[in-house]
């Protein structure tokens, strides 16, 4: 029976946190906790470093100007984390369009970010939510 | 298991280059032989395949409890990862009657919609487990009246990103109809009920990118009026790479053929290739 409850128990102790979480206002944005705009700029170099070695997605980026890349995911990032910016280039539909991004190249940038945002030294929690922020844009990104 | 050697000798040399997975998202494999936790079947399809690639993977798993234990090993085949074919030997010994009890499971599992990262509703997929006891002698001396059996189920799990505190959580939710005894063991059926639809649930925290710690619960029903208990666990599970996959968890299994307080240990290790 001790360990029926401590199955309840560690039940209970999940959901609660996850209607917590749910509730709890963030008092530091994202934006700040990365680092602000220098923290974005490591990791934006970060990403582009990996991506400069990696043999699975590099021939996207090929025909890429480095840095208006570098420019835009930088403000890119600093708008969807809650920064003070206003994202103004092209679209993710405009840019990812006659690309035909698949599943596992989309993921396999994902790593490669986390790989990047491991060597900036972000912490697990806050990659996870700037993670969070980021996954619904790949419905505009892959497979056009 | 010779359908399936032909099987895999005609899927190995088309297999593209899997792994479109994010790590750790297949979960890894329940004792019936499909994806999921340790005893709950989830939407995950096995195996690191995405939607344009191929995938296998095996397993082995051994559960200890006081009186019983009960060894699986399987294989599994992730087609586009739209499909999930797998099969699995149990071995369920019982030291006090000097007996074994073999039982096979091929199960087929289809995803119908999601994807437990990125959907914005929940992963769901259905799966049929056809299990057949090698002797049944058992399973009819108990009071079983088959052999052998269908379970159909119906799983839904999501992974929410930075959900509790910046940490992920996973959930999945799984209703199966069945008539299983002791998931098959003891038979199909019996004189105090017939086929019913059962809850089962799993709830998970990953604590970094490798490592996920949870819980189990799956519902069972005592058709042989020999007070079939409700199954629990705690599991941690080790994703270190996309490779393998090693489980150890604790487990609450009640009351099985009457001997009560069956708890012990659990441990469980997938391959993929």
């Amino acid at each position: 029976m001790k360990y029926f409850a401590y199955t309840q128990k560690l039940m209970v102790i999940l959901l609660m946190t996850a209607s917590l979480s749910a509730c709890q206002s963030a008092p530091q944005s994202l934006y700040q906790k990365v680092g602000e705009q220098a923290g974005l700029e490591r990791l934006v170099d970060a990403f582009i470093n990996q991506i400069g070695q990696d043999k699975v997605i590099f021939h996207y980026f090929k025909q890429t100007n480095v840095s208006h890349f570098r420019a835009g995911f930088i403000s890119h990032l600093c708008d969807v984390l809650d920064g003070p910016c206003q994202y103004d280039g092209d679209s993710m539909v405009q840019i990812h369009t006659g690309m035909n991004i698949n599943e596992h190249d989309f993921n396999h940038a994902v790593e490669l970010l986390i790989a990047a945002m491991d060597e900036v030294g972000i912490t697990h929690p806050v990659q996870n939510q700037i993670l969070a922020k980021l996954a619904p844009m790949r419905s505009e990104i892959i497979k056009i | 298991m010779k359908w399936f050697s032909v099987l895999l000798l005609l899927v190995l040399p088309l297999s593209a280059l899997a792994g479109g997975k994010l790590l750790a998202t297949p979960g890894v494999s329940q004792i019936e032989g499909s994806a999921g936790g340790g005893i709950v079947p989830w939407a995950q399809l096995a195996g690191y395949a995405s939607e344009d690639e191929w995938a296998i993977s095996g397993f082995c798993s051994r559960g200890n409890v006081k009186n019983y234990t009960l060894d699986v090993c399987g294989v599994q085949a992730n087609i586009f990862d739209r499909i999930e074919l797998s099969y699995a030997e149990q071995d369920f010994d019982v030291p006090s009657l000097n007996t074994n009890i073999e039982q096979d499971i091929s199960a087929i599992k289809v995803r119908l919609y999601g994807d437990i990262v990125y959907s914005d509703w929940p992963q769901l997929s259905v799966g049929v487990q056809h299990k057949s006891l090698q002797d049944g002698s058992v399973a009819t001396l108990v009071g079983a009246e088959h052999t052998s059996g269908n379970d159909v189920y119906v799983a839904m799990s999501k992974l929410h990103l930075g959900a509790l505190s910046g940490y992920n959580w996973f959930w999945n939710v799984t209703a199966r109809y069945s008539n299983a005894n002791q998931i098959g063991l003891l038979g199909f059926g019996g004189n105090k009920a017939n086929k019913h639809w059962l809850l089962e649930a799993s709830s998970a925290i990953f604590l970094s990118r490798e490592i996920a710690i949870g819980v189990e619960f799956r519902e069972k029903q005592n058709n042989l009026g020999l007070g079939e208990s409700h199954w629990r666990d705690v599991f941690i599970a080790w994703l270190p790479n996309k490779s393998i996959s090693v489980t150890g968890a604790w487990l609450d299994l009640g009351s099985i053929a009457g001997v009560e307080k069956q708890t012990g240990w659990y441990v469980s290790i997938t391959g993929y290739f």
